[in-house]
């Protein structure tokens, strides 16, 4: 039992969050009376947050690279669900001529920030502040002020769809498409955990504890399965679902496994050493923040859909929630560090939060000290262990 | 007895899992100039720190004597009031303020809270005066040399009464002439009766200017050698520090020296900031094939402005003239075409400019190849990890894994992570500036090797160092440079000491 406790001790920092979490719907759990994990209120709490984890992906990948933040994504998101408003409802163009410009406005007010910040070397914090402004404005002109309403089916079901239950056929009882697809996931993610485990074997002993590996790979995997059951035994998986799946994993791959995502680590960490190293500081940093741009239109089209209306105040605070969301799930104000995982975590417990309150009543007076306290709590208690680790 | 001023007694410091300091005795007289020599992590900087407070009473075991009198020392500011002034490696000036308010910081010329600016400044210029440093007090501290800011910290304290002087490694990043002022500036304070303990890993400044040696190894105190009844030749300290005679202090090499690799011609460069200073003045030279060259010079000569500027133009501006490579031109614009023809430049700014400290040993090993290890555009992690045990292999660099984090490592550890860096990206020629400096003997002579090992292959080494003795040691020819200029050539048993020194000051003269 000793042994199991230093165990946990050891390696509590790396599941700080996790367990955070864990505890958070634990107690939100037992407060709602069961609400909160049900299947369908599962369902709804990531589709309320959608924006939340797409954006706090770039938001991460930024702040990776080096402390950088992105004040404008809520403006733009606003921006682009207006033009989506104006083409489909105005001039009844089809879904998909909306999509494709959307994320190509998306590019350009990326590289339009991009090229301030990167070549002209303006701090990201003054450009993407003016970029608030400039297309809050542009939102409110381009609507004149008034909200454009109710957008086609397809778009909603962008939202409000679920990928049908191909193997069964009809859509009752247990989704079955679902659950294999979870079934996958597990036996994917077991697969990849064992093989880097396996090669990181052959030149270190430093590692996780081989029991600890194992409950680890147990608790992960029962939640993917519980989350499948959960998704499954309501109306299947929901597309919104998909496409953010898709996008963590991206994301997580491209910034840990590829070229491209070890320079922005890079960079972060020393941008001198990076350019002496011979990385083009200024291009990475350019496209970090058109990707910020792309996800934001991506952003823009999910929660348009979803509210179903094109509203000269949508997207208020969004940046807020994502720089929280990214803060709370390990990223840095110096750069380099941070995943995006974490960021996913750090997501998921502000939906949580948020929720869970909403369930139980709370009004947005009450949710927003909440979760400035959380935002300010997670991040002291981060310092606090990491000076801890450097003073032992 | 009634003559120290300090005696510390049967210091013992457990770091976890360390023992940091053992049981070590250090007495100190009355106005003499006591030097503590060691390798890096023998526990010099340690016993200071316990000294001054930083590591308060009672995290450590045994007695503090200063005056006679038992101290319990439990701060800095405990220390600072019975006169002791700890001045550390990382200078604590706050670079945009000036010299004048810096000096009283902390200790204001003030009157009911408000600051008495003309008293201020006043009493700075006297202390400057005091210190040999010719600024105006108004001057902020970053526009001022590395050098001149050290006198800047000696000044602030002696704004207030010391009585003991503490300096850890003070001379690390300055040049020859400006260490000369510092040690000169020590043996003035000596006179006036102001005691200084100097913590050093330059045997021969310490030969110079020290009454007592106390050589420090794995926490113990080794040996305490009195300069005048002692023999305080360096072999016999360095004997003392590593525990073994070090017979040579540069590995032996017989030079294979080939055809020219690389020539420069007619290069220029202007300040990247003031548009009309020129930095290089139509510097031309070439480097041998199996050849280790030499650039000697005072710090701030121009030689690391010279080897950025020509790895791919990472310093300077308006910078004109050509690279050959064996006899063909090459454009070298960007550090990546710098890389692509085979040159590389180690920085001589380690933590600021050569690693990614928060990364770990492998990330910082593969970081300026990393295509070499990726295919499409992905880490090949096995690949990866498959190189950096290698480097790590090769290069005897200390670490637990590749997966260790650098900021970790010790400083000779780091330097050699750098050089696999550079290693691993294939290189003709290789720029090492002042790839030695702040290491201890033993990792120096590994890196020696190193060198010795690549242009053994056949490579190229343009090594920059602003301690002549291994320039002397280790190059088969060496350029001076002063001012921007290349002003001579030395090769073979002409590099000595005396011609390097010669050839500075002849070009001094021919300016006036």
């Amino acid at each position: 039992m000793g042994t199991f406790i230093n165990l946990v001790k050891n390696n509590i920092r790396q599941y700080t969050m996790v367990i955070a979490l864990i505890l958070a719907m634990v107690i939100f759990q037992i407060a709602t009376n069961g609400v909160l994990l049900l299947p369908m209120n599962v369902t709804t709490l990531i589709l309320q947050n959608a924006y939340v984890f797409i954006l706090a992906v770039g938001m991460m990948v930024l702040l990776i690279n080096g402390g950088n933040i992105d004040l404008s994504v809520g403006s733009i998101v606003a921006f682009v669900g207006a033009i989506m408003g104006v083409m489909m409802i105005t001039h009844k163009m089809p879904l998909w001529i909306a999509i494709v410009v959307a994320l190509a406005i998306g590019f350009l007010i990326g590289a339009w920030q991009a090229y301030w910040v990167a070549y002209v070397r303006v701090p990201g914090f003054i450009v993407t502040l003016a970029g608030q402004l400039i297309f809050r404005g542009l939102t409110n002109n381009i609507l004149s002020g008034q909200s454009l309403a109710p957008f086609s089916r397809d778009m909603v079901a962008i939202s409000a769809g679920f990928i049908p239950d191909f193997i069964r056929g009809n859509n009752q009882g247990i989704n079955i498409t679902a659950m294999v697809l979870g079934m996958l996931v597990t036996i994917v993610y077991i697969i990849l955990q064992i093989r880097k485990r396996m090669y990181r074997r052959k030149y270190t002993e430093e590692m996780v504890p081989f029991q600890l590996f194992i409950v680890q790979i147990v608790i992960i995997a029962a939640l993917i399965m519980v989350c499948a059951y959960w998704l499954a035994s309501y109306e299947g998986i929901p597309i919104i679902f998909i496409i953010i799946a898709v996008l963590v994993a991206a994301y997580q791959y491209f910034t840990s496994k590829t070229v491209s995502g070890r320079y922005i680590y890079a960079m972060g960490g020393n941008e001198k050493a990076a350019q002496l190293s011979g990385i083009n500081t200024n291009k990475v940093l350019f496209w970090c923040y058109v990707n910020m741009g792309v996800l934001a239109a991506v952003a823009a089209i999910v929660t348009t859909s979803r509210l179903d209306v094109a509203s000269p105040l949508a997207g208020q605070n969004y940046e807020l929630d994502a720089i929280s969301a990214s803060f709370i799930g390990g990223a840095s104000m110096y750069g380099g560090a941070g995943t995006i995982v974490g960021a996913i975590i750090g997501a998921l417990f502000m939906g949580v939060l948020n929720n869970g309150m909403s369930i139980l009543g709370a009004g947005t007076d009450i949710q927003m000290l909440i979760k400035g306290l959380v935002l300010l709590l997670a991040v002291a208690f981060d310092i606090f262990s990491k000076s801890r680790a450097k003073a032992s | 007895m009634d003559n120290y001023i300090l005696q510390m007694e049967t210091i013992t410091k457990l770091f976890p899992g360390v023992k940091a300091l053992d049981t070590v005795n250090l007495n100190v007289l009355h106005g003499e100039i006591h030097a503590l020599i060691g390798e890096n992590g023998a526990g010099k900087s340690t016993l200071m720190n316990v000294l001054s407070g930083v590591y308060p009473h009672g995290t450590y075991t045994g007695k503090i004597i200063f005056e006679g009198k038992e101290c319990i020392i439990r701060h800095i500011r405990d220390s600072e009031r019975l006169g002791i002034a700890i001045i550390h490696q990382e200078l604590a000036l706050i670079p945009s303020l000036t010299i004048g308010e810096n000096i009283f910081l902390r200790n204001e010329c003030a009157h009911e809270g408000i600051i008495n600016w003309d008293e201020t400044h006043t009493k700075a210029r006297a202390l400057l005066k005091k210190v040999g440093l010719a600024e105006n007090t108004y001057t902020l501290v970053r526009d001022i040399s590395v050098g001149k800011q050290q006198m800047v910290e000696i000044a602030k304290a002696l704004s207030r009464k010391i009585k003991l002087l503490i300096l850890d490694e003070p001379t690390a990043s300055l040049n020859e002439n400006e260490s000369n002022n510092l040690l000169n500036l020590l043996l003035e304070l000596k006179k006036e009766n102001i005691t200084s303990i100097l913590i050093s890993h330059k045997l021969q400044e310490v030969i110079r200017v020290a009454d007592h040696i106390t050589v420090i190894r794995d926490g113990a105190a080794i040996m305490t050698l009195d300069k005048n009844s002692d023999d305080i030749s360096e072999d016999n300290i360095i004997r003392g520090m590593v525990g073994r005679r070090l017979t040579d202090r540069y590995p032996k090499r017989t030079p294979n020296i080939g055809g020219v690799a690389y020539t420069v011609d007619h290069w220029n460069v202007f300040d990247p900031m003031i548009a009309d200073k020129q930095v290089i003045y139509d510097a031309s030279f070439n480097v041998r094939k199996g050849e280790i060259l030499g650039f000697a010079g005072l710090m701030g000569s121009g030689r690391t402005e010279l080897s950025m500027s020509l790895f791919g133009r990472s310093y300077g501006k308006r910078i004109s003239g050509q690279i050959f490579k064996s006899g063909r031109e090459i454009q070298a614009h960007t550090v990546r075409q710098a890389i692509q023809n085979g040159i590389s430049y180690s920085t001589e700014d380690r933590k600021t400019a050569g690693l990614v400290l928060q990364n770990d040993v492998k990330e910082n090993i593969t970081l300026a190849g990393l295509q070499k290890v990726a295919r499409h555009g992905v880490v090949n992690s096995d690949e990866e990890i498959r190189v950096a045990s290698d480097f790590c292999k090769k290069l005897n660099i200390r670490t637990p894994s590749v997966f260790q984090k650098c900021v970790n490592l010790s400083v000779g550890n780091q330097q050699k992570v750098v050089l696999s860096k550079w290693i691993f990206t294939g290189p003709d020629l290789l720029i090492l500036d002042e790839p030695t400096r702040g290491i201890d003997v033993g990792a120096k002579y590994e890196i020696y090797t190193i060198m010795n090992e690549l242009v053994a292959e056949g490579k190229s080494v343009i090594f920059i160092s602003s301690e002549m003795p291994e320039l002397l040691g280790m190059c088969d020819r060496v350029y001076v440079m002063e001012e921007g200029r290349i002003v001579g050539e030395l090769s073979g048993k002409e590099i000595t000491q005396e011609a390097i020194i010669k050839a500075i000051l002849s070009s001094k003269r021919e300016a006036v």
